[in-house]
Order: C-alpha cells, then structure tokens, then sequence
C-alpha cells in the first residue's frame, strides 16, 4: 500500500518506518495552514502584553479546560505513556488516574482562588508577593532552565519522530518544527498557543482512537489481549509477569519496588502526592491557562474540566502500547529481551510502540491524521513550554531584575525576542535531550528536582501565616540539592553520574527523591519560620488563606450557575469516576 | 484589553469543525479512490469510511454549535 512518490519529493528522505502518501502529506500540511492560521488571526487581536501573555484573561473555561490538559499531553507524553503501557502493561494507569487527576483537582478547588484572586501574572510572581525576592528568584531561574531543558526535549524527539516517519534529516525535521513553533508564539501569543493547544487535542483523539479500535479488533478485544499478554509473559519469565502486567496495583513492575506494601505507598505517596501534586499545581505551563480565564469561577473549572478528558487518555495511550507489545513484531521482541534494529534512534525501544502500531494498522489518509497529530502532540508541548517561559522571562525577571519601570510595549518586545532566544536555546537543548534513554524518567527526574519542593513551599506558605520569606528561599534550595543527592546516589537516575550507593532505580527513585526534597523543604521552612522574622500583618491578603475575606476566594455569580457548571460538583464525580476506575482495573 | 471584537472566524469552535471536517471529507475520499488498496490488517480501509464519517459529524457538530451560540465578548471586565 505504498506511493514513492513521497520519497522522490523529499530528496532528503531517507529509510521511514511508515509509507506516508500524498494523502497522508495533504493532512499534514492541512494541519499547519491552520496552525499557522490561528497564529495571524490571533496576531490581530493581540493589543497589550496582558493579552500576549495572558490572553487578555478572557477565554471560556472549557477552551482553557482542554487547553490544561493537552499542554501536559505533549508527544512525550503520548510516546512515554504507550511506552509504559507496552512495557509495564496496566500499572501506567497511575501516572493518569494517581499521578494527575486528584492533584488537578486539588488545584481547582483549593489552590486557583489564590493565583487568579491575587491577580498575579506568573507563579513565581505569586512566590514575590508571598516571599519576597529570595524564593522568587530561585523559583523564576529553575523554572525558565527547566522549561528549556524540556523544550529542547519535546524537539529532539520531534525531530526524530519526523525522521522516522517522513524520512527527514534531523536537523532539516528540528529546524521545521522550530520555525513553525516560533512563528505561531511570536505572532499570537498565549492565545495562539492555547487555540492550538485545543485543535491539537482534537487531533489526537482523532488519530488516537481508530488506531486503538483496530488495534483491539486484531487482538481479538480486551479479553483477547489479556490472553495474548498473559501467554507473552509466561513465555518470558525475565519480564514483569502477566498479573503484574493486567492489574494496576500494587505494580511493584513500575516502582521496581520489591515489597507490594512499599510499592503502594511509593505510587500514592511519591507518585500520588509529591511528584503530581507538585507539577500540577506550581507549574505555571499548567496554571497560565487557568489564568486566561475570564473568572475566577472558570479559573478554578479549568483544572477540573480537564481532569474528565485526562481520565479517558490513558485508554487511547496505555492501552494503544499494551497491544503493540502482543500485537507488533518489534515491540513483542524489545519485549522478550532482543535488540532489534529500526526504530526512531537507530535500535527499537518502547518509545517506537506507537510509531510500529501506526505502521501495522492504519491506512494512509488515517495515518496521515496520527501523523498530523504527533507532530501537533510534540509542537503543542514545546509552545507550552517556550510560551511560559517567555512570560516568567519578561516579568519575573528582566521587568523585576533587570531593566525596571518601562513601558508595556517594551516587555511586549522583550517577551517574542525571548521566545526566539529560547527556541534557539532549545535547538542546542535537543542534542543533550539524546544521552537519556527513558524520556519518562528523565523528566520525572527534573519534575522531582524542581516541583517537589515548589509544592512544599506553596502548601504552607499559603495556610501557614507565620512562614517567612527566609524560610521560602531556604526550603526551596535545601530541597531541590536534597532530591539531586538522592539522584545522585541512586542507580542510573542521573546516567553515568549516579553511583549506585542506594539500591533503587527508574520511577522508584524518582518517587523516593521527590518524598526527601518534599520532607526536607517542610523541614527546614518550619524550622527556619520560627527563628526568623514574619511578614508583617495585613501584608498577606489574597496569598494566605486565614488572612484572606472568604468572598474573596469565590465568585459571586457562581451560585447563579446551574449545579453541573459549578466547581465543587463538577470536582467531585470526577473523583467519583477515578475512585470507580481504580476498583475496576 | 481592547473593549470590543467579535469572535467570527477566530471562535476556536469554527476552526476545530473545519479542520475535523475537512479530515473527514479527505479521509471518505481517500476511502472512494483508494478502495480496497489497502494492506491485510482488519480493513484498514473500512476504518477510513468509519472514522470519516465520524469526523465530518463531529466537525459539523462544532460549526452548528459555533452558529446557534456565537461567542458574545464580554465588556465586564474584573
């Protein structure tokens, strides 16, 4: 079923793992007319810098709902989740139903009043009003580092993923997908970022779905998957065994957690409460969407409404990798143990799960879709990225450090020359990107390092009145060089680096570093609060809960909205569903 | 942030029913020309015809939503 006629346009093409077609072609392109429709359209209406970076605070919950999840649902997230679902089966489930939906939904109800109630432009800005310059300044530079390490991650992989599929050189697919990234940022700002975030969404589940409808029916459904699963795992008694594979707890598979009681504790302790409460809920790529809302009400909707969509993906992206790993020579023989040559960096990984699934099972025009999306997945996430980044840039540090006092057209400017610095920036980023094998551990590993402590701070700054701006600062650094200790003498956390004094190693670890970089920061802020001098009184309204007038916190035409539009119901049946998803699988 | 513009084309709703739409027209063509040019694995071709229908509905979906309840811009500022 293949056409040539792909290879003799692109003369840069080289051996593809998928026989893309001028159907296939058509889609794409398609795709970026729009992408890069919505970036000139949006140009128009992008006045002031509160529109460029905020959206003029004036976009419907549900578009920011959508726009929240799929920020986070980058391409790394769609390869790293079938990649976990091919190799650890179910237990990947967490990283949904554990690891995002009740940290998001935390966010919405308790934490957004605050972000969107203070009026302030950032997270980190939040940090400078609650703590002064200390914690805002280490948060502003950890921050705007890790959103360029992971932007150049999102582009390394999307070079390769472009290489693999249309037979592009990498340089040619990372420089493409650059331009295209910068060109719609810099016209449209944050509003084009978001729209796109939203039509990308679409685009996924369009790709996503087909493929794991026919990826069932050729395994003969669910039943006959866990057969098929159930009969790979006896035949490979090295590997995680079938049970582990087709129930999600205790998954000691994922922790690499030998005791099925310490594996729990690390999914609910580490993964549940530290790592995802501390990248949902301080991690303004995430929260910047909530705040382009146009009320606090659809502020703190934002997380929530998202959290229904972020339930169902694991079914289009877990499931999806569980099938390839059955279903998909190359996988099933990573699988087994073998090393097989192919793949999108030269021998097959999990990472390639999705990739071979695409090749098996999708005709060309719905390959072209998935195609389409992939790309949008891994451009969308670098947006989000480089998108937050220019805002804390602008604001948090060149306004508030740099050159004070000067007028909004000026930030205006400084924000899209840093859009373009960091896009650069992250072009060089993307070589580094290639020395980690696992994407997921690697990012778990700066969530751990940069978010960890973050939350720690924020929870008790935030209802705690006598927390001080030394302790801020202190339980930050003290935290973040904590979980980089506990990398560092873990095994392989850190690659080379790490030297293996403690006995753990992938998510395990990483569990175990954001616990300590948690306890320390609570540790050392509680210790260091009450031998240090607080804020004075009346200086913490709106940032501190005891200090803030309740009606402060709601908005008041929230109660005229019918009950299936108001936060605390919609929040609470979506916990209903992940409670009932947990008993379930 | 400028008081007054009208969403129109820019209604993220208009843009996601013509793209899926669009998607969904290319891939029921694809499905015609094409016919049963596909490979051995569980009609592949089938799931074009299915999958384009779905998308043209659902792409339709959106700019019947986007037309019954066009985006009011709202002047109340907080």
């Amino acid at each position: 079923m293949s056409s040539h006629l792909a290879s003799s346009v692109l003369p840069l093409a080289t051996d593809t793992i998928i026989d893309a077609n001028l159907v296939d072609y058509l889609v794409v392109a398609l795709y970026f007319v729009f992408v890069l429709g919505i970036g000139i359209v949006a140009r128009r209406q992008v006045s002031d810098s509160v529109d460029f970076f905020l959206s003029g605070r004036s976009l419907p919950a549900w578009v920011t709902g959508l726009a929240f999840v799929s920020a986070n649902l980058g391409a790394v997230e769609i390869m790293g989740m079938s990649a976990n679902g091919a190799q650890f089966g179910l237990p990947a489930v967490h990283y949904f139903w554990i690891g995002a939906i009740p940290a998001m939904l935390f966010l919405g109800v308790v934490m957004m009043p605050f972000y969107y109630g203070s009026k302030v432009r950032s997270v980190p800005e939040f940090m400078l009003r609650r703590f002064g310059p200390g914690a805002h300044l280490v948060n502003s530079i950890s921050f705007a580092v890790a959103q360029l390490l992971i932007a150049g991650i999102n582009l390394y992989l999307l070079g390769t993923i472009i290489q693999a599929m249309l037979g592009w050189q990498l340089w040619v697919a990372l420089l493409v997908a650059a331009v295209i990234v910068l060109s719609y940022i810099t016209l449209g700002g944050l509003s084009a970022a978001i729209y796109n975030e939203v039509l990308q969404f679409f685009v996924i589940v369009a790709a996503l779905t087909p493929l794991t409808i026919l990826g069932l029916q050729k395994v003969g459904g669910w039943s006959g998957l866990k057969d098929q699963i159930t009969q790979a795992a006896s035949s490979n008694p090295d590997g995680p065994t079938a049970a582990e594979q087709l129930n999600s707890w205790p998954g000691t598979a994922l922790t690499g957690f030998g005791s099925d009681f310490w594996s729990v504790v690390g999914i609910v302790l580490g993964l549940g409460f530290v790592l995802s409460f501390g990248y949902w809920t301080t991690n303004f790529v995430e929260v910047q969407r909530a705040m382009a809302t146009n009320s606090i009400s659809s502020a703190r909707k934002t997380p929530i409404i998202g959290a229904y969509p972020k339930i169902l993906i694991p079914f289009i992206t877990i499931i999806p990798g569980m099938i390839a790993a059955v279903a998909v020579n190359e996988i099933a023989q990573v699988k087994a143990g073998e090393a097989v040559s192919g793949g999108a960096e030269g021998s097959v990984s999990y990472n390639d799960a999705l990739l071979y699934l695409m090749r098996d099972l999708l005709p060309n025009g719905l390959l072209g879709v998935a195609i389409a999306g992939l790309l949008a997945a891994f451009m969308a996430g670098m947006a989000a990225n480089v998108s937050a980044f220019n805002t804390v840039f602008s604001f948090d540090l060149w306004e508030r450090y740099v050159v004070k006092d000067k007028p909004d057209g000026y930030y205006l400017r400084v924000g899209r020359v840093a859009t373009l610095a960091a896009t650069i920036i992250a072009i060089g980023t993307a070589g580094f990107a290639a020395n980690f094998s696992n994407i997921m551990d690697y990012l778990q590993t700066l969530f751990g390092f940069f978010n960890a402590p973050l939350f720690a701070t924020f929870i008790l700054g935030m209802f705690w009145k006598r927390m001080t701006a030394t302790a801020g600062w202190v339980g930050l650094v003290a935290g973040t060089l904590s979980a980089v200790l506990v990398a560092f003498l873990s095994e392989g956390t850190l690659g080379g680096l790490s030297i293996g004094v403690l006995p753990l190693s992938g998510q395990g670890a990483s569990f175990v570093a954001a616990g300590t970089a948690f306890a320390v920061d609570i540790v050392l802020s509680v210790a260091v609060s009450l031998v240090t001098e607080p804020k004075p009184e009346g200086s913490l309204r709106g940032l501190v809960y005891s200090e803030t007038p309740r009606e402060e916190l709601v908005d008041p035409k929230e109660k005229t909205l019918p009950w299936y539009q108001r936060t605390i119901p919609l929040a609470s049946i979506a916990l209903v569903i992940v409670v009932a998803l947990n008993f379930a699988f | 942030m400028a008081e007054k513009h009208t969403a129109g084309l820019f209604d993220i709703r208009t843009v996601i029913g013509a793209l899926l739409g669009l998607y969904g027209v290319i891939l029921l063509i694809t499905r015609l020309v094409a016919g049963d040019a596909g490979g051995e694995n569980s009609d592949p071709e089938n799931a074009n015809l299915w999958m384009g229908l779905v998308l043209l509905v659902v792409g339709l979906a959106f700019l019947f939503w986007a037309r019954v309840r066009p985006v009011v811009v709202e002047e109340d500022e907080e």
